[in-house]
């Protein structure tokens, strides 16, 4: 039956016109991916231009948030984002290296699908649950058990003792950078495990053949050769972790102002737009937020993209050398 | 101590701390879902699926925060997952090796781990400063905004695991390219297309930054695409920071059903993967 309905003209026109009509609307939907982000960047310049075009570079400079004399300015947010985030980094990146070393090079065969799984769900759950959990459970705990030895024995000490004077609040941007730091964990750990599996058999069997131990293999190895997309691993973790928002809002205190205590209340450029947009007036207050948005997306975005640069890079070492 | 026992301790000791850190992940899961069972079930009863959020001391449910949340959930798929699957369409066959289409991919892949915020901010400039007011409409389109790159990518890399001498039989038989894509690709790809579906639905389900400023919320029962609408994650975001008990004990129990839906969907997708792919190749 198709062939002759191939040969009938009137088929073959129609079949034609479908072809270009799917054809045509596939390629749109492509192109929306590259117009939706124009538009998020022209959009947010928008919103974003009269607080750019009051304040001008003193916009970035300057720590005061006033919504009742109107006088805005990003550096405590931006400090407060940067500075949690640096320190989920720093605590989630062993954590999750060595969940990626456990899940490949450890784990007997059954263990590692449900374990694996379940660290995955890390990432599964929604950043409002991990914000609950981190203001009614964890940031109590800090309270009484943590933060006062920390001020007791860490306190007194030179140089870094100022991190940690100060009331136990119990949240602030210590409880803030523990809480991403968790939610970040997933994210480095399910990429570093990806990367880890890339590396050619070959190359560990000949380690593992001159008499090498498993750690040795992993540190002289593996880890050299994967360093290009650890590194995009950690990259993506970071990304995450500057734009986290909810769970930021509940746990860090809402406090425009850099304190030299990690202890003391913070803010970040998500949990301020989180806090305060609904209830800015319009005009310059809500343009201020959208100003802190566009930086949080130039940030984010900049960061992102190189780590996904680098991650391509290593993918295409991976495809050459097989 | 001889240096091959230094070597191996030093081997144990690194592999062992490996292990601890699997624990403290697992730990704080298990301490998560904890806490939402333990706070949770004790506000769980017939009378949250059948009320409407209460004002702060009288009793109530969560039923139009419930109906909010799916009917968003639902219209951010319509309309995002088509869009995305037909650009994952394109990425996957039409414009596979063009430079275009590497653009894309980037793009996508930075839209994918956009802050959701971000997104928000967007949408409340679109179309809440345009029409003047918040939505349920706006609250669909921010989630949608978040759905397509998830399912572009997804789509694609799906497409791409149907093998080529399918398609090319398929061209030999005198299809055009459509033909084969929507009649031989796609049926190939199915299970995981609806995995990449299921994936997209646990993404938006839980997200709370976008629907702050878009869809906001409503204290009752509200159908109208054109007003704002309520949804769980803002409800359990304004109850769980109030000081009255009873809106507190609604949060937990509405953060202990979102989790759990979103946990079952996240693992229903992977069972879909793994038969997809018996191999073991996740």
């Amino acid at each position: 039956m198709n062939t002759v309905a191939a040969i009938d003209p009137r088929h073959a026109a129609g079949q034609r016109l479908r072809e270009r009509v799917f054809r045509s609307a596939t390629f749109v939907a492509a192109l929306l991916v590259l117009i939706l982000l124009g538009g998020v960047a022209l959009l947010l310049l928008h919103g974003a231009w009269p607080a750019f075009a009051q304040f001008k570079l003193g916009f970035l400079t300057r720590e005061v948030w006033n919504p009742v004399t109107e006088q805005f300015g990003a550096l405590a947010a931006v400090y407060g984002t940067v500075v949690t985030s640096f320190i989920a980094l720093l605590l989630a990146i062993p954590v999750g290296f060595g969940i990626a070393i456990f899940l490949t090079e450890l784990a007997p065969q059954w263990m590692k699908r449900p374990v694996g799984v379940a660290i995955e769900l890390l990432a599964a759950v929604p950043s409002i649950i991990y914000g609950i959990w981190g203001l009614f459970v964890l940031a109590p705990i800090l309270q009484r058990h943590v933060q006062p030895w920390m001020i007791d024995h860490l306190g007194p000490l030179p140089a870094i003792g100022r991190l940690f004077q100060g009331p136990p609040f119990g949240i602030g941007v210590l409880t803030a950078s523990l809480v991403l730091a968790i939610m970040v964990i997933p994210f480095i750990s399910a990429v570093t495990r990806d990367v880890f599996e890339t590396v050619p058999d070959v190359l560990k069997e000949s380690a593992y053949g001159l008499g090498a131990t498993t750690w040795e293999v992993i540190w002289q190895v593996v880890v050299p050769y994967t360093r290009t997309g650890m590194i995009g691993g950690i990259m993506l973790g970071l990304g995450r972790a500057l734009g986290e928002t909810m769970a930021v809002t509940f746990v860090i205190g809402n406090a425009h102002r850099i304190g030299s205590s990690l202890l003391a209340p913070g803010t970040t450029i998500s949990a301020a737009i989180a806090n305060e947009f609904a209830e800015a007036d319009a005009g310059l207050y809500t343009s201020s937020l959208v100003a802190l948005g566009a930086l949080l997306f130039l940030i984010t975005f900049s960061v992102i993209a190189i780590a996904r640069l680098l991650l391509v890079r290593l993918e295409r070492r991976a495809m050459s050398s097989v | 101590m001889s240096r091959r026992t230094l070597r191996r301790l030093l081997n144990v000791l690194a592999l062992g701390l490996s292990g601890v850190a699997t624990a403290i992940g697992l730990f704080f899961l298990a301490a998560i879902l904890w806490t939402l069972v333990k706070n949770g079930v004790a506000g769980l009863s017939p009378q949250v699926f059948k009320a409407m959020t209460p004002p702060p001391g009288s009793a109530g449910g969560l039923l139009n925060a419930i109906y909010g949340s799916i009917a968003m959930t639902l219209m951010g798929i319509l309309i995002g997952a088509p869009i995305g699957m037909l650009a994952g369409t394109h990425l996957a066959e039409y414009g596979r090796n063009s430079r275009l289409s590497a653009v894309i991919r980037f793009v996508n892949d930075v839209l994918l781990s956009a802050p959701s915020i971000i997104v928000g901010l967007f949408v409340y400039e679109l179309l809440v400063v345009t029409m003047g007011h918040f939505s349920a409409l706006a609250g669909a389109v921010a989630l949608a905004i978040i759905a397509m790159p998830v399912t572009v990518r997804t789509t694609e890399d799906m497409l791409n695991l149907v093998p080529q001498g399918m398609k090319d039989a398929s061209t030999a038989m005198g299809a055009y390219p459509w033909r084969t894509i929507t009649d031989i690709v796609y049926p190939a790809a199915r299970s995981g297309l609806v995995t990449g579906l299921l994936l997209a639905v646990a993404r938006i389900s839980g997200e709370t930054a976008p629907l702050l400023f878009t869809a906001l919320n409503n204290q009752f029962w509200s159908t109208n695409l054109n007003a704002p609408m309520a949804n769980l994650p803002v409800v359990i975001f304004q109850f769980a920071l109030s000081p009255y008990p009873n809106w507190q004990q609604l949060a937990w129990t509405g953060a202990l059903l979102i989790t759990f839906s979103i946990l079952v969907l996240s693992i229903v997708a992977r069972v879909v993967v793994a038969r997809l792919n018996p191999a073991g190749k996740r």
